[in-house]
């Protein structure tokens, strides 16, 4: 058994097999994570380069320590501090990079498609750790494990994703691993953050009143409003946002039923979501941080091989 | 022994029966306890995949001779210790130890002991989960003059003679409908 792609750019190139694997493999690593010795030597001898040139918390510490639980050699390459503030180009940093022996490279850029750039130029493993507006596939799998432990299967699950459609990578991933594996999706959001055409485009369905689409569903995932990607205001303010938009106790508790709320973080609080939300008992926001260590590791250790 | 004829080059012998393996397992559960009276302070350790095959009918068979009843077994899953990661992928087990290993006496139990190196990564992993008193290994199969390294087993079911072009295969009932080990 192995992956059927030698790096991991997107979810949209994964079977849903390679998707089965990397969600069996990380509930494994899921139980090395409960063991009083945390780490196993799997990639004792694979040395992998984080290379951040967008800004990241929980993405950042969760690849590090996954990769460090693998056993394996790290290096961190963050944009400023570093030569590329000096103009050097992405193919050349990379290049220097690899020519002193690194075998996988972990990259966030906030250009979409630079992971697929940089895998038609460099023999290393790519894992892309969230690219512009494209992709952030190891969210996906850990959303997607975090649900399976929740609910079982991901098929026939009905998932509403809130909020800042157009400009998330998060939704895109998401919306791919879960059309895939045979769930439900509804998006959820002011219109001017919904792409025209993308009920069509990806087979969802398309709601703008997140009640309704609340009431519809077992989980909703609740993305954050992206200010920085938005280049024109969208919608009035965040306040409005929240009024009609944002998730509040009392929503929650007029659907008559329970459901679960996820969010990648990190949380503009009072904004998509109210603070007892947040931290209420519906949410598994904290859990999906803890799934993403062990999802790293699967993936981590399914590209590993490459010499065959 | 029975030789059946396959194709021009290839051959199965049979090893050991159905029956030889029922016997063996009694034989191996009476050597274990020989060692480990009651088996107090001592636990049972079957290595994951084709050892737990071994491991559950050797614990039942302990189960059955003790009074006490009193067995403790646990399923060891190797895959992320192993040493070659990068040339052949392995679909990762589930790893089952729900007791503390410290200071304890731990039979590892494997069917067929090669080169060793599935030892050696299952006494890496063992070690993590706390430090025994001391490590056995019980094998079914011993294929001597093939080791990589300097690891031998305690308890052995039978050992044979083979080349390193030859493979030992084991089949048992639940999986595979058939209980018998050849040599092909």
């Amino acid at each position: 058994m192995k992956l059927s792609t030698k790096n991991l750019l997107g979810i949209k190139d994964l079977t849903p097999e390679d998707i089965q694997l990397i969600l069996s493999t990380a509930s494994q690593f899921k139980d090395v994570l409960q063991r009083p010795v945390k780490k196993v030597p799997s990639l004792r001898d694979v040395t992998i380069v984080n290379l951040f040139y967008e800004n990241s918390t929980r993405t950042r510490i969760s690849f590090e320590l996954a990769e460090k639980r693998l056993s394996a050699d790290t290096v961190n390459f963050t944009v400023s501090g570093s030569s590329a503030a000096k103009g050097e180009t992405l193919l050349d940093t990379v290049n220097n990079i690899l020519s002193m022996k690194v075998d996988m490279v972990v990259m966030r850029h906030s250009a979409s498609g630079a992971p697929h750039f940089l895998a038609k130029h460099i023999p290393a493993a790519i894992v892309n750790a969230g690219d512009g507006i494209n992709e952030h596939p190891t969210q996906a799998l850990l959303d997607a494990f975090s649900m399976t432990e929740k609910f079982g299967s991901l098929k026939g699950l009905k998932v509403a994703i809130i909020g800042d459609i157009m400009h998330s990578r998060v939704a895109l991933s998401n919306i791919y691993l879960l059309t895939k594996m045979g769930a439900d999706i509804t998006v959820a959001g002011p219109p001017t953050l919904i792409p025209k055409y993308i009920a069509e485009a990806l087979n969802v369905k398309v709601e703008y009143n997140v009640k309704k689409a609340l009431q519809w569903c077992d989980v909703a995932n609740v993305l954050r409003i992206q200010l920085e990607r938005q280049n024109q205001p969208l919608f009035s303010s965040l306040r409005e946002y929240n009024q009609a938009y944002g998730i509040s106790r009392q929503l929650l508790e007029s659907l008559g039923k329970d459901i679960v709320i996820m969010h990648p973080g990190p949380i503009n609080r009072g904004v998509e979501l109210d603070s007892d939300v947040a931290d209420g008992p519906f949410s598994i926001i904290l859990n999906q941080v803890e799934n993403g260590v062990a999802v790293r590791m699967a993936v981590l250790y399914l590209l590993a091989n490459r010499e065959n | 022994m029975k030789t059946v004829f396959l194709s021009k080059i290839q051959y199965v012998k049979t090893i050991l029966t159905e029956q030889q393996i029922a016997l063996i397992v009694k034989r191996l559960a009476q050597q274990i306890l020989e060692n480990h009276l009651e088996l107090k302070d001592t636990v049972i350790i079957g290595l994951q995949p084709r050892g737990v095959f071994v491991s559950d009918r050797l614990v039942k068979e302990l189960r059955s001779l003790l009074t006490s009843n009193h067995v403790q077994y646990g399923k060891l899953d190797i895959t992320f210790y192993r040493d070659d990661v990068r040339k052949e992928l392995h679909v990762a087990n589930k790893t089952d130890i729900p007791f503390s290993i410290e200071n304890k006496n731990v039979i590892l139990i494997d069917d067929v002991l090669y080169t060793g190196r599935t030892t050696r990564a299952a006494l890496d992993a063992l070690l993590d989960f706390g430090r025994p008193a001391k490590v056995e290994l019980c094998v079914l199969i011993d294929r001597r003059f093939s080791r990589e390294f300097p690891i031998q087993s305690d308890y052995t079911g039978k050992s044979i003679d083979t080349f390193i072009s030859q493979k030992v295969k084991v089949y048992w009932k639940e999986r595979d409908g058939r209980e018998v080990v050849e040599l092909i």
